[in-house]
């Protein structure tokens, strides 16, 4: 079971409200659907500059491995406040610990709604159908 | 059947193991009504002797250059060394695919690197790809690749001394684009005047020298002009030349395009070639075409390896960098293999016969009465222009009834060119012989024109 | 002795291979060059002697698996034989020092065979307006749709930016796409594997530019409902673009002009035989309806009194794509060809390629998962699912093939089937070369539940392992003198 303590999109991202900051990340099972098992693949992620605005659904940036590429999409919308420095240079850290040390990017949100999102279960049922 | 090894013995159990009765059976997906009823319109087929007497008939209506040859513009007759087409030739390299099974195509893969990184010296730049299409199809991926940098930017500045095919060329790709193409005029010199179209909405500036015409651009003026202006600065480049002329490199370029065909490739009526394409290391990941890189395996060893996939449209999709994806690998690796055979030594060897030629050949006829080299003070490399007395396409006829190809009578493909105007290409391959019996031809025109 | 150095690592300062006579004109004078024209650095080249440059590249050229030395099931890319005398044919100086620019009564016979292809690739696909133009199949794509929007420009109707693409098309058609300034929007496969028709529908409209399939499907499939399918994009006055990448399963069988296609590419390099050659080059004619035939690209070869010649000047054109007419070299070759099958080989040639494919997919379909198995048409895509619990992926099926002599299938295409393996035999296979590649995959399977680690390590046969293509991308070296 995936951490009940965050919201998820049904591409794979994840969001940890905080008052008005909202992190954002991505799964464990974006990350082995890029790598198809072998998490040193990960070779690269593009990441957006603090203090630009991103909305709902909107994406933010990019993730690659030597053969897939996936975007990376924004659950709320809000001002991108601080950025991951560590994760550009150290990608096997999206492996090693998705849900904490592996976050992308924080927002402040410019709403708190996230009715549309899926809570935990939801989510497994999308990774359910998918694997 | 030619190829087919199946017999009807095989076929009968073959079928059997499937299942079904018939090869009819097979195709039982296709609707009945969407199949070929009697047979399609091609000729029946013939045995390979039958083939090898049309091909060879076929063959004797096309009159080839050995007897000499000054038709160039972009297209140029070099001496191929033997092991090129003895190396290229083995099925090895012919018959494989793409290498995207690396541990199964070290061969392709190594050739493709040193291919790259002999392109990249060339060039005077930092990194080249596995090779484009053609130099045409590069100058449009080059201007494409810029826009991608140069975000928001829309005008593309193009001299009009590049080849007509590749102004062409990029007047397609862009006809669906939001980029803006301006076209820069040749100045009374025969080099571009960029004068007052270079400016901050422009995303690229491309030039090409020797341009068509012959003459040799400043190179250097262009790519500061484009970098004082934040636009991408584009290169086209004659690959022979660069054994002695300045590297785009050092001339200041962002982007180094051309066709591949004088290094090893025959003219074969314009196909296949490959196209170069050379460029910054900062620009990597907007490059289009395949990309090999060094990596090593489990065990430590080099190996070699497509790298940079993601920006490719198998991966990407219609977020690719290009379109690209069957290249022109064999060709590449002839212009390999050419490079290796030439060294420094020799690629400037031939670039100096080239030069030597054309100086020879513009002496004579600057010797001539009633013939000009309008762009004589750009200077030249090996192929010129020349104002005849007479249409260029008279003087043709007049090296063609002398056994000889003559050279490219501007008019016919550049709109509004002076009918006048001949490009006259020469090689190491052209003799002193060949261009004596030129000059004597041209100079019979010339005295035909003043006596009438 | 080390047999694995690069050609600059064998280099040594003085040596070369080709050198030139003495000039018979005087050396040339670089002072009458304008200031600044010479090169201040000249490029690293390798410098070897004759003999080494000859070993390096016949050394390589053993590091290569290809279709002269192994079978080749590559899905989707028609691994068949290159006939030898194709490439001899290639060789004959009046085919290969010949330059387009020359008059065009002095090239009558490159012309005339130009031709005569061309009207034997509308013989085939029922679609009568050809050009060899396009460099291979990608920029054959991209040259259709830009013949489709001069199309509806011409009729009014530039509002027709989308294009329809199936989700199991090639990377090239969305990519395609976009360079022409189109949208790309993703059609969904049904159940069965193909075109998911009510989902078409729901996409079809008066926005709809092109619809492009393609036929047979990626999976290997014919699209049964194809008549329909280009009857409902006909129907709000779009376009059917087929992809011709399969064209090897149906050609002499079944024209794609019948079906109501409206234009489609030609690979040359699958279809018509001519060698891949590590990546190319290729050749993508385009074959289109008559109304769409004033759109194609210039220069045309034109017919008349005075033979055949180069026609540069077409007002309604959409240009030149690339240098030159096309790529003669790879046309020829198709000739050779296309004359030596004829029409009867042609249909013989698809009719082997179908038996060859079924055989294999009834002879594996119980041993390797099939997700569409039923009568396929030149390839067929099964996956790992009876071999997922060993903790086997395609992948490592794939490597240890390259062990056992072969070069593997396509792997993880089409996307619509997960760990896809695509096996396409071709029709030049012989079928004691099948039986042999069935008893290797069955071994194999057989390796995947008792040693699947052999599998992980394979292949151990090669010059080098997996490689690790994480750090070729993350640390790139990819020039040698540039580092």
């Amino acid at each position: 079971m995936r951490p009940d303590d965050r919201k998820y999109l049904s591409s794979h991202e994840w969001i940890k409200i905080d008052g008005d900051i909202g992190t954002i990340g991505i799964t464990d099972f974006a990350v082995q659907e890029l790598c198809s098992g072998n998490e040193s693949d990960l070779v690269y992620c593009d990441l957006p500059e603090a203090g630009r605005s991103v909305e709902a659904g909107e994406t933010f940036g990019e993730i690659e491995s030597v053969k897939a590429v996936a975007d990376l999409n924004a659950p709320l919308g809000g001002e991108v406040i601080e950025v991951n420095a560590a994760i550009e240079d150290h990608l096997e850290i999206l492996a090693d610990d998705p849900w904490e040390r592996g976050w992308l990017i924080k927002i402040k949100l410019s709403a708190k709604t996230s009715d549309a999102l899926l809570d935990a279960a939801a989510y497994e049922e999308v990774v359910a159908q998918e694997a | 059947m030619p190829f087919i090894q199946t017999t009807d013995a095989d076929r009968t159990e073959m079928l059997a193991a499937i299942g079904v009765r018939s090869i009819d059976d097979l195709f039982e997906q296709i609707p009945a009504g969407l199949r070929v009823k009697q047979s399609i319109d091609v000729p029946e087929g013939i045995s390979e002797n039958e083939l090898w007497a049309e091909l060879n008939e076929l063959a004797s209506w096309n009159s080839t250059a050995e007897k000499g040859s000054f038709l160039g513009a972009g297209l140029y007759r070099h001496y191929i060394p033997t092991v090129v087409d003895s190396l290229q030739g083995r099925h090895e390299f012919v018959t494989a695919y793409t290498p995207y099974q690396p541990e199964a195509s070290q061969g392709t893969l190594v050739a493709f690197f040193e291919f790259q990184s002999m392109v990249a010296e060339l060039c005077g730049m930092e990194v080249a790809n596995a090779s484009m299409y053609d130099g045409c199809s590069a100058v449009a991926e080059a201007v494409l690749m810029a826009s991608s940098i140069t975000r928001g930017k829309q005008r593309v500045v193009m001299s009009a001394g590049l080849h007509p095919h590749s102004l062409r060329t990029v007047k397609t790709y862009l006809a669906c684009s939001d980029l803006e193409l301006v076209i820069a005029p040749l100045g009374a010199d025969g080099r571009t005047k960029f004068d007052g179209l270079i400016d901050d909405r422009t995303s690229s500036v491309v030039v090409q020298s020797p341009n068509f015409f012959g003459a040799l651009e400043d190179q250097g003026a262009v790519a500061s002009a484009a970098k004082a202006a934040g636009a991408i600065s584009i290169a086209s480049v004659y690959p022979i030349a660069l054994g002695l002329l300045q590297s785009p490199g050092e001339a200041g370029f962002d982007i180094v395009v051309g066709d591949g065909q004088s290094l090893g490739v025959p003219t074969a009526m314009g196909g296949p070639s490959f196209g170069i394409f050379a460029t910054r290391n900062e620009y990597v990941r907007k490059m289009p075409g395949r990309i090999v890189g060094q990596t090593v395996d489990g065990q430590g060893r080099r190996g070699f390896a497509l790298t940079f996939q993601t920006r490719e449209q198998h991966i990407r999709r219609e977020k690719a960098t290009s379109n690209i994806c069957t290249n022109n690998a064999l060709m590449a690796l002839r212009g390999a293999i050419y490079m290796a055979a030439a060294g420094p030594a020799g690629l400037r060897e031939v670039a100096e016969h080239c030069l030597a030629k054309a100086q020879y050949a513009a002496d004579a006829i600057d010797a001539l009465e009633g013939f000009e080299r309008p762009y004589a003070a750009a200077g030249y490399f090996n192929e010129f222009l020349v104002r005849c007395p007479v249409p260029a396409k008279g003087v043709n006829r007049a090296i063609d009834a002398a056994g000889m190809i003559g050279g490219l009578a501007i008019c016919e493909h550049v709109k509004g060119a002076d009918e006048r105007d001949l490009l006259l290409a020469f090689t190491e391959l052209t003799t002193r012989e060949q261009i004596d019996l030129l000059v004597k031809t041209l100079s019979s025109i010339s005295q035909t024109v003043s006596v009438g | 002795m080390n047999k694995d150095l690069l050609l600059y690592e064998k280099s040594r300062a003085g040596r070369r291979t080709l050198r030139l006579g003495e000039l018979d004109v005087p050396a040339a004078d670089v002072k009458r060059l304008p200031k600044g024209s010479l090169r201040e650095k000249f490029a690293v080249l390798p410098e070897v002697g004759e003999l080494e440059l000859v070993r390096h590249y016949v050394r390589l050229s053993k590091k290569n698996v290809s279709i002269t030395d192994s079978f080749y099931p590559l899905g989707s890319c028609t691994m068949k034989y290159n006939p030898v005398t194709n490439e001899a044919a290639a060789g004959i100086a009046g085919f290969r020092q010949i330059h387009p620019f020359q008059d065009a009564g002095r090239v009558q016979g490159a012309l005339a065979i130009w031709k005569r292809l061309e009207n034997y690739l509308a013989g085939v696909t029922g679609l009568p307006a050809v050009t060899i133009h396009p460099a291979a199949g990608a920029q054959g794509e991209l040259c259709a749709l830009l013949v489709a929007g001069a199309h509806f420009e011409a009729k009014g109707e530039s509002q027709r930016k989308v294009v329809l693409i199936p989700d199991s098309a090639h990377g090239t058609n969305p990519a395609s796409a976009a360079i022409a300034g189109l949208k790309a929007v993703t059609v969904k496969s049904g159940d069965d594997g193909l075109v998911d028709l009510a989902d078409l529908k729901s996409k079809l409209g008066d926005d709809t530019a092109v619809f492009m399939i393609t036929n047979p499907s990626t999976l290997g499939l014919f699209e049964t409902r194809i008549a329909e399918i280009c009857a409902a994009v006909h129907a709000v006055g779009g376009l059917v673009y087929m992809d011709g990448a399969n064209l090897n399963a149906i050609m002499g069988v079944a024209r794609p002009a019948d079906f109501g296609v409206d234009m489609m590419h030609i690979n040359l390099h699958k279809t018509f035989s001519t060698p891949h050659g590590g990546g190319g080059p290729g050749a993508g004619p385009i074959c289109v309806i008559e109304e769409l035939r004033r759109f194609l690209p210039a220069p045309r070869i034109v017919e008349d009194a005075n033979g055949y010649r180069l026609d540069y000047d077409a007002p309604d054109s959409i240009g030149m794509l690339r240098g030159w007419p096309g790529n003669w070299g790879v046309v020829l070759r198709a000739y050779c060809y296309i004359r030596r099958l004829g029409r009867e080989g042609i249909r013989r040639a698809a009719e082997n390629a179908v038996l060859n494919a079924n055989y294999l997919r009834v002879k594996l379909n119980k041993t390797y998962h099939v997700p569409f198995d039923r009568m396929c048409m030149h390839e067929f895509v099964c996956n790992t699912r009876h071999q997922r619990q060993y903790g086997i992926h395609a992948v490592d099926i794939a490597k240890r093939l390259i062990d056992l002599g072969y070069h593997p299938m396509t792997i993880y295409f089409p996307l619509v089937v997960s760990e896809a393996m695509m096996i396409e035999p071709t029709e030049t296979e012989c079928k004691e070369t099948l039986d042999a590649f069935i008893e290797d995959m069955l071994l194999i399977a057989q390796e995947c539940a008792d040693d699947p680690d052999k599998l992980h390590a394979a292949p151990v046969t090669t010059p080098v392992g997996r490689l690790d293509e994480g750090r070729a991308v993350k640390d790139p070296v990819l020039c040698y003198t540039c580092g």
